[in-house]
């Protein structure tokens, strides 16, 4: 699915220049579930956003779903972006002035897909997350985990193959973001490639690796057994 | 390419910004007001010249006589010059090539009577020509004809005024006019943009004239008309040389300004189209001042908006937007608020200037209208306009870093 060698990553701050990732490797395969762990500051949300093309390593390799990923245009970007990946952040990142329906039929938009399949489409998936019923209601209606799902929803409207989550459950309280983390796993069992950062322990053990990072690079890299989360809800 | 979806999404970021929208139009509405209003004002006092100066022909000379004032070849000062019909036929020989109407005028005042009404006029003596020079517009019967000239008939054309004034509600046309104890057939009836007076006025032929009104060959007055294709300084050198020609017939002193005077009407004409220009000019300036504060002012709060919105279109970019999609969004949101906006204005300008018609028609400005090619020019304008306004934030947004956004909370 992925595949990453020898990633470095700096930040210029002032005249000198902060080194966040030193060689990092990583290989990821189809269907896995990945939880990328590491202190405040590791360079976790760093490594995912070059995964995710919202930010360029400075060296390195990276080969997502075959496709090498380096000096890409801005278009090209924008149309891998929109085909392979899917985005959930901790602020959820809705459109303040959209409804849940509008916010998820936006990447269709995107597709050039046609408004009324689009709207079908994003009805599926709200569907799908249980928020049907709150389909024309504008996120500052809804509440954190609810917004948090519409987001999901949002990520999963285009199909995409890598679905990438930055703290998906850093706002929200334990049993709502077992609650999301319920329909990620359930996600994963349908197919999905996730790759999830968090530095909760028990939501890092949801998943079905972990991936420590430490000074930019990888401390430690593990298969774990999966806790269910639905046992909590 | 009409794109539907663009469409509602800039309507619903529009609709969902409506202050921000309604601040950043209020600039270009208030530019397009004033600048309505300006060329409103331009447009009426430029109506109110021309009308001024449209009753006669633009391109004619007035040449008048009169007492020389300055000794010359022998001849003593005060000499009384008279045009005879010999000086009129002189001219038109002289510089026939040159010239497009020529008539004599004979001034004389009658007393005009039908049946038991009467009232004093001016009478004219004139040539066919006349009927050209002085715009006469001819609404029933004929003109002086070259038949009256040379028979000297006794006919007159005259203004519908006296038509009104003498013959009350019957028409004039064919009946015999008295003009002081001599009957005169009248073969027309004028009309005459110069107003009232100068449909108060009536024409017979020169010949008629000079017979009846001391049996002589005076003529008081020749006016002519030259060739319409002449340019400006063409037509003063014509009017130059005519001075020249009749102070050397006349043993006039080349400096005396009474003996012969040579009237062009070119140079109030031409005074006026330079001033006409002027303001034109500086209504423009004026306009196009406003217009780029209100350009700059749309500019200033996009980019503000852009900024505002950074969050929104990293999020965009993060779902697929490609750079292109952002400039069109931005770009055309400020040209749907400039265009509107701008629209408002005009909308309002018109009002104004349609209110305030008969209090401006009091300082000489007559119909201050705007017309169509105006509007059909400020929509394009205003669509450049709200593009120019919107380009840079658009740009500017669409070099958002998607990564760089999502951070700015
Ligand atoms: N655009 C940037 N400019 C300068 N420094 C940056 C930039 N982005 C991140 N950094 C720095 O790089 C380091 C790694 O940041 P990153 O956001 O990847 O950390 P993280 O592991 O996600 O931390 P957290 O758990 O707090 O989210 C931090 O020290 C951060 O201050
Ligand atoms: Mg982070």
């Amino acid at each position: 699915m992925l595949e990453i060698k020898n990633l470095h990553k700096s930040y210029p701050i002032g005249d000198s220049s902060l080194h966040v990732l030193k060689g990092i490797n990583l290989s990821v395969e189809e269907g896995e579930m990945v939880a990328i762990m590491g202190s405040s500051g590791s360079g976790k949300s760093t490594l995912l956003n070059i995964i995710g093309m919202l930010d360029e390593a400075d060296s390195g390799e990276y080969i997502l779903d075959g496709l090498p990923i380096k000096n890409l245009t801005e278009k090209k970007a924008a149309v891998y972006r929109n085909k392979f990946l899917g985005f959930i952040f901790q602020s959820f990142n809705l459109i303040n002035y959209k409804n849940a329906l509008e916010n998820v039929a936006l990447p269709l938009y995107y597709q050039g897909m046609k408004r009324k399949e689009r709207q079908e489409l994003a009805m599926f998936h709200l569907e799908k997350v249980g928020l049907a019923n709150w389909a024309h209601h504008l996120p500052k209606e809804l509440s954190g985990g609810q917004n948090q799902r519409v987001a999901i929803a949002r990520a999963l409207a285009a199909n995409p193959k890598l679905l990438l989550a930055d703290e998906p459950t850093g706002a929200l309280d334990t049993t709502t973001s077992h609650e999301i983390m319920a329909f990620i796993q359930q996600l994963n069992d349908e197919g999905k490639t996730i790759l999830m950062v968090t530095h909760e322990e028990d939501i890092a053990n949801m998943c079905k690796r972990i991936v420590r990072l430490r000074d930019g690079v990888i401390l430690e890299d593990v298969k774990v057994t999966q806790v269910r989360a639905e046992q909590y809800v | 390419m009409f794109d539907i979806d663009l469409w509602r999404e800039i309507f619903q970021s529009i609709n969902k910004n409506r202050t921000r929208s309604l601040l950043s139009g209020f600039t270009v509405a208030f530019a397009i007001l004033l600048f309505t209003i300006l060329f409103g004002i331009a447009n009426g006092l430029q109506n109110t010249f021309a009308e001024a100066f449209s009753d006669d022909a633009t391109n004619s000379i007035y040449i008048n006589s009169g007492k020389t004032t300055k000794a010359n070849k022998g001849l003593q000062a005060g000499r009384q010059i008279q045009f005879k019909n010999e000086d009129f036929s002189y001219i038109k020989d002289e510089f026939g090539n040159k010239v497009e109407f020529i008539t004599a005028r004979i001034y004389n005042n009658v007393q005009a009577s039908f049946r038991n009404e009467q009232s004093s006029y001016s009478l004219r003596g004139v040539h066919p020509d006349h009927q050209f020079l002085e715009k006469t517009n001819v609404i029933e019967g004929r003109y002086i004809n070259q038949n009256d000239l040379e028979n000297k008939t006794k006919v007159v054309v005259i203004g519908r005024k006296i038509e009104e004034d003498l013959f009350l509600k019957t028409t004039a046309l064919g009946k015999y006019i008295n003009l002081s104890g001599i009957p005169y057939k009248v073969v027309g009836i004028f009309t005459d943009d110069g107003g009232d007076y100068e449909e108060r006025i009536i024409y017979t032929p020169v010949s008629t004239a000079q017979q009846v009104y001391g049996n002589n060959d005076y003529i008081d007055q020749i006016n002519l008309t030259y060739n319409p294709e002449m340019n400006y300084d063409q037509a003063l050198a014509f009017s130059t040389s005519i001075t020249k020609k009749l102070k050397d017939r006349f043993s006039v002193a080349s400096s005396d300004q009474r003996a012969v005077r040579v009237r062009n009407m070119a140079e109030g004409t031409k005074a006026v189209s330079q001033m006409t220009f002027g303001l034109t000019v500086i209504i423009l300036v004026i306009g196009f001042g406003t217009l780029i504060a209100g350009i700059v002012g749309v500019s200033n709060i996009m980019i503000f908006i852009v900024k505002e919105r950074t969050k929104e279109i990293g999020i965009r970019k993060a779902l697929g937007a490609t750079p292109r999609s952002i400039v069109s969004i931005i770009l055309m949101e400020s040209i749907l608020i400039t265009a509107i906006a701008g629209y408002v204005g005009l909308l309002i300008g018109v009002g104004v200037i349609e209110l305030a018609e008969p209090i401006l028609k009091d300082y000489f400005i007559k119909d201050p209208g705007v017309s169509n090619s105006l509007v059909i020019g400020a929509t394009l304008t205003l669509v450049g306009a709200g593009a120019i306004a919107g380009y840079f934030p658009a740009k500017r947004a669409s070099k958002i870093k998607p990564i760089v956004a999502l951070r700015n909370d």
